[in-house]
C-alpha cells in the first residue's frame, strides 16, 4: 500500500487541505491495532507419507515444527489410523506476530486400503467450524479463537502420471470446506520438462473432475504493475512444484538451503530451480484473502447447512451427515 | 575359455587304475600331465583320477555354447510397482531397446485400469549372435487404487498359471523336445523412494510371492534421494525386509558353495539397488551419457556415483542370468509340481479346481 501511504502522508500534513476530514488514515489505526493483537493461521497439510511435507513446512517458516519426530516403519503403520495432530508456533517478525498452527495428517493414504482415511480429516474441519459456530452465538465472543482450517496444501506425488484416485477423491470431499492448494512435492525429481508436463496434466484433471481450487484474486486496477505481474506469474505457475530443506550447502561460493546430489546442488530459493518461491510468496502476501474467503466462503456455507438442518449447537456431540463409522474415527483423533 | 582341439591330437583315453601319488586329499591336485590346457584335477575315491593326457573334455564348454546359440534362450522378467515409478524406462534402459511399450504416460485416453492387469509383450533381440527372446511382463494397476487390498493375486495367479502350463506339458505322454517356458524367472520390485520405510503393500506383496517367485527390489527414480538419504532408506528397507521373513533373490538358502557365498553377499548387503532410468543421450563432458537433464546438473545413468544402474545391469545379466532361470526352475516350479503332484494323489493333472486346491489350474 506504498502508495495510498504517500497519500495519507501528503494530506496529513497538510490539514488545512479543503474537504479533508482524516478519516484516511483509518487503515493506519488498523494496522496498528492489527499488530498488537498478532495474526492467527492454521494450515493442513495433507499428502501421503515420504512426500516431504514436514520439511516443507520446516522450510517455509524456517522453524522445526517436529523436533521430536519418531517416523514409523512399515509394520508399526498396519494398525494406524490417520491421526491429526496440530502443533501451533508463535513466530514474529519485526514486530508482527503470528501465531501459526500446523495440522499434520499422518497415516494418510498409508493404509492398503485407504477408503476411509479422509473422513477424519473432514471430521476434524467441521468440527472447528462447529467450534467457531458455538462461539460465535455464545454469550461471551470477547475472546474467540479461530482455529478453522485457513487452507490446505495438498501434497501431489511427482512419481505418477497425473492426480491418484486418492487425490482426486480426497479434494472433491474438501473444496467446499477448505482453501485447496495443491503442491506438487519433491520437485526435484522431475526434469522441466517433466514438470511442466504434469502440471498441465494435473490442471486439466482438476478440470475434468470439478474440483475447485484456491484461486488467487486477480490484482487490483489500482495497484502496481510489479505486483500485478508478480499475481499473474503466481497464478501462471500453479500447482506449485516445490522442494524444501533446511539444510546449507555451499554453492557457488555461497551458503544456500538446497539439496546436495552428487550431480549438482538444488537450491531451495531458487526460483529457477523450483517454486518454493513462489508458494511462500502466495501464503505470505495472501494469507489475509485465505482467512476471508474461510470466513466468506466456507463457514458460511458450513453455517447456513447446519443451521437449515437444526438440532443442537454443541460443540461435541452432533453428528455428520456420514456413516456412523466417523463418530467412531473422531473418537481416536487427537483435538488440541 | 574354449579352447579350439586341433583334431590330429586324440591321445589314447588313461586306463582308470588308481595311480600312486592320488592321496585321499579332496582339492583338486593338478597332477596330470596335461600338455594343452586344463589339467584335471585328481578326485580322492577311485574312478576318474589323474589324466595321463588331455582328453578334451573341457570342450563341451564350447560344445554347449554352440547349441546355445543356435537354439537362443528365453528369458521373462515382470516388473511390479505403483504407476509413474519408471518401470518401462528401466527395462528398457536395461536391455538398450525399446522392448516395453512406456505405460500410460501422458495420452488423456488411458486410464489406470480398476483391477491388475497383466500385459506380456515378447522381443527377440541379439547379441554377438546369441539370441534371447526375451519377454517383459507388465503390471499395469498394481497398487493404483484407493483400495489395494489383494491386488497382488492376479499377480500370483499368473505366476502359478506359467508353472501350471510347463507341468502340463512336461507330463504330457508325448512331449515336445523343448517345452516353451513361460514361467516368471525374475519378478523386478519397484519400491517408492520416500526415504522414510516401505510401505504396507510393499510387504504384503513380497511376503506373498517371495516364495513363489525371483523377487529382486529395486528403489526407483533413486535420483530423488541424497547420498545420505539413499544409504539410510536401503538399511531401512533391509531391515524392514529382514523383520518380516522376506527373501529375495539372491536367496541365502540356495547358496551352493562359499565362492557363491562371498559373491551373493556382497550383492545382498549393497541391495536394493537404487537405479535412475533413462531412454535420453547428453553430453556430458564430450561424452554422450544417458541420463537425465536438469537445471541443477544431468543425472548420469550409468556412473555408478550417481546411481547403482550399473550394478543392477551386471548382476541381472551380467552374472546372475542363468542363475535366475536355474532358480526358478529347479526350485520355485519344483515346489510347485511337488505340491501340485501331492495334492492331487497322482500324476494326472486336473483340469478342474479341486476345492483344497488354492491354485487354480483353469488351463
Amino acid at each position: 500500500m506504498s502508495q495510498a501511504e504517500k497519500l495519507k502522508q501528503g494530506q496529513f500534513t497538510n490539514p488545512e487541505t479543503p474537504g479533508y476530514v482524516g478519516f484516511a488514515n483509518l487503515p493506519n489505526q488498523v494496522h496498528r491495532k492489527s499488530v498488537k493483537k498478532g495474526f492467527e493461521f492454521t494450515l493442513m497439510v495433507v499428502g501421503e507419507s515420504g512426500l516431504g511435507k514436514s520439511t516443507l513446512i520446516n522450510s517455509l517458516f524456517l522453524t522445526d515444527l517436529y523436533p521430536e519426530r519418531i517416523i514409523p516403519g512399515a509394520a508399526e503403520k498396519i494398525e494406524r489410523t490417520v491421526q491429526i495432530e496440530a502443533s501451533t508456533v508463535e513466530i514474529e517478525e519485526r514486530g508482527v506476530k503470528l501465531r501459526l498452527t500446523v495440522v499434520d495428517t499422518p497415516g494418510y493414504g498409508d493404509a492398503i486400503n485407504s477408503q476411509d482415511c479422509f473422513s477424519t480429516i473432514i471430521a476434524y474441519i467441521d468440527d472447528q467450524f462447529e467450534r467457531y459456530l458455538h462461539d460465535e452465538s455464545g454469550l461471551n465472543r470477547r475472546h474467540i479463537v479461530d482455529n478453522r482450517v485457513h487452507c490446505c496444501f495438498y501434497f501431489i506425488s511427482p512419481l505418477g502420471h497425473g492426480l491418484k484416485p486418492l487425490d482426486v477423491q480426497f479434494m472433491k470431499a474438501i473444496h467446499n470446506k477448505v482453501n485447496v492448494v495443491p503442491v506438487i512435492a519433491k520437485a526435484d525429481t522431475l526434469t522441466l520438462r517433466e514438470r511442466e508436463r504434469l502440471k498441465r496434466r494435473i490442471l486439466d484433471e482438476i478440470d475434468e473432475h470439478g474440483i475447485k481450487i484456491y484461486h488467487l484474486p486477480d490484482a487490483e486496477s489500482d495497484e502496481d504493475e510489479d505486483f500485478k505481474e508478480q499475481t499473474r506469474i503466481l497464478k501462471a505457475s500453479i500447482p506449485f512444484a516445490v522442494v524444501g530443506s533446511n539444510q546449507q550447502i555451499e554453492a557457488k561460493g555461497k551458503k544456500v538451503r538446497g539439496r546436495l546430489y552428487p550431480w549438482g546442488v538444488v537450491e531451495v530459493e531458487n526460483p529457477e530451480h523450483n517454486d518454493f518461491l513462489k508458494l511462500r510468496t502466495m501464503l505470505i502476501t495472501h494469507m489475509q484473502d485465505l482467512q476471508e474467503v474461510t470466513q466468506d466462503l466456507h463457514y458460511e456455507n458450513f453455517r447456513s447447512e447446519r443451521l437449515k438442518r437444526g438440532g443442537r449447537l454443541s460443540s461435541h456431540g452432533y453428528i455428520l451427515p456420514l456413516s456412523p463409522a466417523t463418530v467412531v474415527h473422531m473418537k481416536t483423533q487427537h483435538l488440541s | 575359455m574354449s579352447e579350439i582341439v586341433p583334431p590330429e591330437v586324440r591321445p589314447k583315453p588313461a586306463v582308470p587304475a588308481k595311480p600312486s601319488h592320488v592321496g585321499p586329499s579332496s582339492t583338486g591336485i593338478p597332477s596330470a600331465l596335461g600338455s594343452q590346457g586344463s589339467g584335471v584335477g585328481g578326485h580322492g575315491s577311485g574312478g576318474g583320477s589323474a589324466l595321463l593326457g588331455y582328453i578334451g573334455i573341457d570342450t563341451i564348454i564350447e560344445q554347449m555354447r554352440k547349441k546355445t546359440m543356435k537354439t537362443g534362450f528365453d528369458f521373462n522378467i515382470m516388473v511390479v510397482g505403483s504407476s509413474g515409478l519408471g518401470k518401462s524406462t528401466l527395462v528398457n534402459t536395461l536391455f538398450k531397446s525399446q522392448v516395453s511399450r512406456k505405460s500410460s504416460g501422458w495420452s488423456r485416453d488411458e486410464k489406470i485400469p480398476k483391477t491388475v492387469e497383466i500385459k506380456a509383450v515378447s522381443h527377440v533381440i541379439e547379441e554377438g549372435g546369441v539370441k534371447m527372446k526375451l519377454t517383459v511382463i507388465d503390471t499395469p494397476g498394481f497398487g493404483d487404487q484407493i483400495n489395494n487390498e489383494n491386488c497382488w493375486e492376479p499377480i500370483s495367479k499368473y505366476i502359478n498359471e506359467q508353472y501350471e502350463k510347463f507341468l502340463k506339458e512336461e507330463v504330457n505322454i508325448a512331449r515336445k523336445k523343448r517345452i516353451p517356458d513361460t514361467r516368471v524367472h525374475c519378478c523386478l520390485y519397484f519400491i517408492c523412494p520416500t526415504g522414510h520405510s516401505l510401505r504396507q503393500l510393499d510387504t504384503e506383496f513380497m511376503k506373498h510371492l517371495s516364495r513363489v517367485v525371483n523377487i529382486i527390489p529395486v528403489i526407483a527414480k533413486s535420483d530423488t534421494l541424497t547420498v545420505e538419504e539413499k544409504n539410510e532408506f536401503k538399511q531401512k528397507v533391509r531391515k524392514e525386509l529382514e523383520i518380516s521373513g522376506i527373501e529375495f533373490y539372491p536367496q541365502k538358502e540356495f547358496d551352493e558353495d562359499l565362492e557363491d557365498k562371498s559373491d551373493n553377499d556382497k550383492i545382498r548387503e549393497a541391495m536394493p539397488f537404487a537405479v535412475v532410468g533413462s531412454d535420453k543421450e547428453y553430453q556430458v563432458n564430450g561424452k554422450r551419457v544417458l541420463g537425465r537433464k536438469t537445471p541443477w546438473g544431468v543425472v548420469e545413468v550409468e556412473n555408478p556415483n550417481h546411481c547403482e544402474f550399473a550394478q543392477l545391469r551386471d548382476f541381472l545379466i551380467r552374472s546372475h542370468l542363468q542363475d535366475l532361470k536355474e532358480v526358478t526352475h529347479n526350485i520355485h516350479y519344483e515346489t510347485y509340481r511337488a505340491k501340485r503332484l501331492n495334492d492331487n494323489g497322482g500324476l494326472h493333472p486336473i483340469s478342474s479346481a479341486t476345492p483344497s486346491d488354492t491354485q487354480e489350474s483353469n488351463l
